[in-house]
């Protein structure tokens, strides 16, 4: 990749999700709203995962620390799954890690759990179209930007203070 | 797992799919820009990418320039990964060596800037560009299919399926919660629009599964649970007691005669309690299996709580069946699995509740019927022999049939479940014939869309049947004029002549649409399937796999998929039987290599991942103290490999590495 991750000037922002979709309902129910022709904002875009229950909590921050200004985890319905429970699993962990970015200050709408069922194209399109307009109000998240503050801050730390906060580096973040 | 990163070359193609990405992603923009991406060796925006000629094309660019990746933006995966994985694997290629990018149902159809719908579209395409380097060559794995099947419900849809497998050679298990198979169809009495007998066309197929020896009959059974995959389910199947031992039972029905109860006195569901029956019973003359069966509701044996000779209840029968001793006081409920390679649900449907549109005084009044009682009223096996006679007694004079009750309606159920105007135009032909009456039909639109059918509208227009159209307001006993006495009185706009109509009748006949079963969402737990809004099973595809449910070996029929008539239940039917030879006869399905593996090295032996899996794939060796992974069990839902907090777990086809270059692909400012 050759261009550097920046956030482009405020006046041409547009929010930027991604969206980590189970191969069985709500990246179905995606095609589906597609098959029907139901128009919603582009600012989604969509990741396949076999299940819900396969988002990485690291996959949220790397598309967080990559520049995204929302999340958006699309799973069936509880009792629906595909594979039985992963879904659980998923709002399990969904559950903690709202804590996680509450604690990072990240506002509760940029990071959201949706039961999407196969035939429910609707939702797809009221769900997407209800986040963009959440994360437009909210504005920008610019997590490369904060990253890039903490890092130099972290740098320009006196090296004798005990340090609290370790050096992060987005490159961390993203991969860890 | 470390992915072959050196000398990765990648072709990228852009498909057009006519108009339908075309006319708002600008396909040779995205070309081009994906051109300077690295690794990136040949980029090319093509009119339709999986016609032979763009798969041709993908082939020769691999020949031509060495490319190991391959990157196809074109409609959903879920269409046509499989076709370009094919192309792909045909020209030498490694067949995961391939991602594809959804432009089409995700971007072109649901956006309609130009500009935004195109950024997306490279942005998409980037991410896969991206994603792709990181692929690894895999093995698809082979699993035997075993060769026997399962069906689910023994209507006509069923039995058809059944029948066509079982005359292929093919075991079946024919599983049916109903004492006898049949279903609706065998209450019928004459089918559209050729009026011939349901029962002359029908029961010849219920005897030849009754005695085919390739097919095995479970009536009042129901499938419990189910469990494996595709080629190798385990269904069980738990069967409710008939209090009667099909085997040794003969179908003399000498018991039934001799009961304690000199008189049928117990509505019989069969006959739409129209009709009554014994506890000891057999639901039609021509059911299939030719068993009885007791009702230990009313049977007075049961009804004193005991299985020994009781001083009310004689047990008469069991003296009739004498040497037979076919008839069991004693019989439970069994269970037993039973192992199938794949599955056929036929489930059917079941009609519109009239109690749910009051208006049309269904309950109150006694001479309004719902269609299928009319069915029975009309059959000559039926509570009255085939003569029409009214509750009252009173034979009818004039007759009016009210379609749509139950569909096309937004305060009941939408959709229009296509076979009710042709059944009411059947039953106006049938009750005009057996009584001579008046009719009139009250309808929104005539729809007649089959072979003939329009030609059978014509043919009761001809008969002097009347066609009103109008939604009727309500039926009503009250009369307004001399000649309304004694009557029920349809009030209906008739919006072809434009003012509101006052129509007296003897009696009234509800064409009630088809609705999904009232359990249906159970057996879509049941056997991993999708409804749609309605609460029809989900066809994997509309158009193109329309029998096939998102669950691999599993095929559906029938109105459980949607309402349909005859003729296409039975086309639907044979489909499915057709789709599950295609499996049986193969002999083994291909599995998408998407499992989970663990790197012994990383594992740290925490056990987190042990209890996630739904499927017991992962086990934890107390002498090495490391988790492993049987691939044979893993679905590949990847819960475990974002759980394990030490990265030790992987996913084939979704490595950490590939979702983290998508991500980052995705976000990058271009």
């Amino acid at each position: 990749m050759t261009s550097p991750i920046a956030s482009p000037p405020a006046a041409d922002w547009e929010p930027r999700i991604v969206a980590f979709f189970c191969n069985w309902c709500t990246y179905t129910a995606a095609d589906l709203a597609g098959v029907s022709r139901m128009k919603y904002a582009a600012n989604v875009r969509v990741i396949r995962l076999m299940c819900s229950g396969r988002v990485d909590p690291q996959f949220v921050f790397s598309a967080l620390a990559n520049g995204a200004d929302g999340v958006l985890i699309g799973g069936c319905h509880i009792g629906d799954c595909h594979y039985a429970e992963g879904n659980y699993k998923t709002l399990r962990r969904f559950e903690l890690l709202k804590r996680l970015l509450r604690d990072l200050g990240i506002e509760e709408p940029r990071v959201r759990l949706e039961w999407i069922s196969a035939s429910e194209g609707e939702r797809v399109k009221a769900v997407v179209n209800e986040m963009v307009a959440q994360i437009r109000a909210l504005g920008p998240l610019a997590w490369p930007d904060r990253l890039a503050d903490w890092d130099r801050e972290a740098a320009a730390a006196p090296s004798e203070a005990p340090s609290t906060a370790l050096p992060v580096k987005s490159a961390e973040v993203a991969h860890a | 797992m470390v992915s072959s990163s050196t000398d990765v070359r990648v072709g990228f193609y852009v498909c057009h799919c006519g108009h339908n990405i075309g006319s708002i992603v600008d396909c040779p923009a995205v070309a081009h820009y994906v051109e300077s991406l690295p690794n990136v060796v040949v980029s090319r925006d093509y009119k339709y990418m999986c016609s032979d000629p763009g798969q041709e094309l993908i082939q020769k660019d691999i020949a031509e320039f060495r490319l190991n990746r391959i990157v196809v933006a074109s409609c959903s995966p879920l269409l046509h990964e499989r076709t370009f994985r094919a192309a792909v694997s045909a020209a030498g290629l490694n067949p995961y060596f391939f991602q594809m990018v959804n432009i089409r149902e995700h971007v072109s159809w649901v956006h309609t800037d130009a500009t935004a719908a195109t950024d997306k579209a490279r942005a998409l395409a980037r991410a896969a560009v991206l994603r792709v380097a990181a692929h690894c060559a895999l093995e698809v794995k082979r699993v035997p299919v075993h060769p026997d099947v399962l069906v689910v419900g023994a209507g006509i849809a069923g039995i058809h399926a059944a029948l066509t497998l079982a005359n292929a050679g093919r075991k079946v298990f024919l599983v049916e919660r109903e004492p006898t198979i049949g279903g609706h169809m065998a209450k019928f009495d004459k089918t559209f629009p050729t009026l011939d007998c349901a029962a002359c066309i029908l029961t010849p197929k219920m005897s030849e599964v009754g005695t085919h020896p390739n097919i095995t009959l479970w009536t009042c059974g129901e499938v419990v649970k189910l469990d494996g995959y595709v080629g190798n389910f385990t269904a069980t199947i738990r069967r409710r007691p008939r209090y009667v031992n099909e085997d040794l039972c003969t179908g003399c029905q000498e018991c039934i005669a001799r009961c304690v109860f000199k008189e049928a006195k117990f509505p019989d569901a069969f006959n739409e309690r129209l009709g009554k029956r014994k506890p000891i019973y057999i639901p039609f003359p021509q059911a299939t299996p030719q068993v009885v069966l007791i009702d230990p509701e009313v049977c007075l044996n049961f009804k004193r709580g005991t299985t020994t000779v009781s001083g009310r209840c004689k047990r008469t029968c069991v003296d009739a069946c004498g040497e037979r001793h076919a008839i069991d006081f004693t019989q439970t409920e069994t269970t037993g699995e039973i192992k199938v390679g794949t599955i056929i649900v036929a489930t059917g449907f079941q009609t519109f509740d009239v109690k749910r549109v009051p208006q049309y005084g269904y309950g109150t009044f006694p001479n309004v019927y719902t269609a299928l009682e009319v069915e029975r009223l009309v059959n000559a096996s039926g509570p009255t022999a085939g003569e029409v006679v009214l509750r009252d007694g009173h034979r009818p004079q004039a007759i009016g049939i009210i379609h749509c009750v139950g569909s096309r309606d937004k305060k009941t159920n939408r959709w229009c479940s296509r076979v009710c105007c042709m059944y009411s135009m059947k039953l106006a032909h049938l009750l005009k014939e057996h009584t001579g009456a008046e009719i009139y039909n009250f309808y929104i639109d005539i729809r007649a869309p089959g072979k003939s059918y329009e030609e059978f509208y014509d043919k009761l227009n001809e008969e002097g049947v009347h066609f009103i159209r109008g939604r009727v307001g309500e039926v009503t006993d009250w009369a307004m004029r001399d000649e309304e006495e004694g009557k029920l009185v349809i009030r209906v706009e008739d919006t072809l002549a434009g003012f509101v109509r006052r129509i007296p009748v003897d009696m009234v006949v509800l064409s009630t649409g088809l609705e999904p079963q009232a359990d249906a969402q159970q057996v879509r737990r049941l056997f991993n399937m999708s409804c749609g809004s309605e609460g029809f099973f989900l066809e994997r595809h509309p158009k193109l796999a329309p029998v096939n449910t998102f669950t691999d070996g599993i095929f559906i029929a029938g109105c459980c998929q949607g309402p349909r008539d005859i003729p296409d239940t039975v086309a639907q039917a044979g489909a499915a039987a057709a789709e599950a030879m295609a499996l049986i006869d193969r002999g083994y399905v291909e599995q998408e290599p998407n499992t989970a593996y663990i790197v012994p090295d990383d594992c740290s032996g925490c056990k987190s991942c042990v209890p996630l899996c739904p499927y017991t794939a992962i086990t934890f060796d107390e002498a090495t103290k490391k988790a492993s992974i049987n691939e044979a069990l893993c679905k590949g839902c990847g819960t475990c490999v974002a759980a394990c907090p030490s990265g030790s777990i992987h996913q084939h086809l979704f490595e950490d590495e590939q979702v983290f270059s998508e991500i980052e692909g995705l976000l990058v400012h271009s």
